[in-house]
């Protein structure tokens, strides 16, 4: 790998963002009006301070793994994958470039978000702030990373898009949200735990319930770190120099 | 040195079950500008991502400039540019260069070097997705010929040009050969062909001529390029 060609690809990535002004607005402004929604649909006390961190840690996954498999399709189809396949470029440089570029914009959103939540908003978050965009920053690259293995399976940006929904939802509904994952049944207790999702909602539960750090959460964190780090060598393993 | 910039031995490929490339021998001498010709369907594209090693190939071997077709050693010095023109639609022309430099390692000001090479100055600042068809295949031929190139692999870099932009990138291939540059160059043109110093002709999967255009007219009694394929093809027939 380069230092040189991977900040050339995060610059390249960022570029291609910037030029597309709607994505980048809608990056930015969907989150934050589902959040000012969800403060007055949970017009209860307390309740926003639960949930509201949980959609923090949620819609950087979902956006990102959209994002990286339309656009790693993309790469694909058009043929740039290939002609960088035929340069010096590696595959880390270029997961790394994705990684860099799609980790900026996730804290850009989350700033933008997380601004509108706990000052105007009054979200009350009893863990450290920083620890709220540490989570923020994984659970992006977990959907990035997720997100490029799915690019492979897809032909279509049409397929590309509706393995968002079969990948995250899943997720969303063993992750604790709706049911706690104590009163699922066994077997579903199970697919739960080995969801990375479930992590990601229960690090953003703990940030909710305890002024510190707690030993869950460090655990949470290391096991969505873990899991985004294994998608990317998975996704990296369907970058191929040779195709047929 | 190594006399040839690519020696194909024996190439097969086989791409949904049917064997697109059957037993393609050849080389490409260093400095000269090869045309490959044949039909669409033949199976140049196939040859072509088989020279640039980005094709699963079922036999042979595949030589570039004495390595391994795709050895890391040759990402540097073989410039490829696809039949359907691969860059970033929603980047500037500039800024698709200015990336594929970096990533090359050619120097800064190769951007704009090879813009004015294939005569895009006037839209260098334009988006891609805004560009004409012509236009963008030539933008997609400047990032090839970035950085030193010792081989340029060229899929049908003429296609939808009018004939003086064609004439004129053809005067540049030559400029380039002149400089040790070898370029392999597809095209179903035939009056291309002629500005071709070797042919090599194709037709499903193989290679049925490896001549000069001029041995090529002596050897099937016609002045034109067009007729001598037809021959070549009758007689092949005649022989199956």
């Amino acid at each position: 790998m380069s230092l040189t060609i991977t900040f050339a690809t995060m610059r390249r990535i960022l570029a291609q963002l910037r030029h597309d002004r709607r994505t980048l607005g809608l990056l930015i402004a969907v989150p934050s009006v589902l959040m000012i929604l969800l403060r007055y649909v949970l017009d209860a006390p307390g309740a926003f301070d639960r949930f509201g961190p949980i959609l923090m840690g949620v819609f950087p996954f979902i956006v990102m793994f959209i994002v990286t498999s339309v656009g790693t399709l993309r790469e694909r189809t058009s043929g740039t994958l290939e002609r960088l396949m035929t340069t010096p470029l590696g595959k880390l440089d270029l997961l790394l470039g994705y990684a860099l570029a799609f980790g900026v914009t996730a804290l850009v959103q989350a700033a933008v978000v997380g601004t509108i939540a706990l000052t105007w908003l009054g979200l009350d978050l009893r863990g450290p702030t920083w620890t709220l965009f540490l989570i923020t920053l994984l659970d992006a690259w977990l959907g990035m990373a997720l997100g490029l293995f799915a690019s492979a399976f897809a032909r279509t940006e049409f397929q590309a898009v509706q393995f968002m929904p079969a990948f995250a939802l899943p997720q969303l509904l063993l992750a604790g949200l709706f049911v706690p994952r104590g009163q699922m049944s066994t077997v579903l207790q199970w697919a739960a735990d080995v969801m990375p999702l479930s992590y990601a909602v229960e690090a953003m539960q703990e940030l909710t319930r305890h002024s510190s750090v707690t030993g869950t959460l460090v655990r949470d964190v290391l096991v969505i770190a873990g899991c985004a780090l294994l998608a990317l060598v998975l996704g990296a393993a369907t970058l191929r120099r040779r195709t047929g | 040195m190594v006399s040839y910039a690519v020696e194909v031995d024996g190439l097969r490929v086989v791409r949904g079950g049917r064997e697109v490339v059957r037993d393609v021998t050849f080389q490409v001498p260093r400095g000269s500008v090869v045309g490959l010709l044949g039909p669409s369907g033949c199976g140049k594209t196939t040859l072509m991502r088989a020279v640039v090693g980005v094709q699963i190939v079922a036999g042979g071997t595949v030589t570039v400039l004495g390595h391994p077709a795709g050895s890391r050693a040759l990402r540097r010095c073989v410039g490829y540019a696809t039949q359907n023109p691969a860059l970033y639609a929603d980047l500037g022309v500039r800024e698709n260069l200015r990336y594929f430099a970096a990533v090359l390692g050619a120097p800064r000001t190769d951007p704009d070097r090879v813009i004015e090479e294939v005569g895009l100055g006037d839209v260098r600042d334009q988006t891609a997705a805004s560009l004409s068809g012509g236009q963008l295949h030539r933008a997609s031929l400047a990032i090839a010929l970035l950085g030193a190139p010792e081989l340029l692999v060229l899929d049908e870099p003429t296609v939808g040009l009018d004939p003086v932009l064609r004439a004129e990138l053809w005067e540049l291939f030559h400029e380039l050969a002149a400089r040790e540059v070898t370029l392999l160059i597809s095209s179903h043109v035939m009056d291309e062909a002629a500005r071709c110093e070797r042919l090599l002709l194709m037709r499903e999967g193989r290679l049925l001529a490896d001549d000069t255009p001029d041995a090529l007219r002596a050897r099937t009694g016609t002045e034109d390029l067009e007729d001598a394929f037809l021959r070549v093809i009758a007689g092949q027939e005649r022989v199956a």
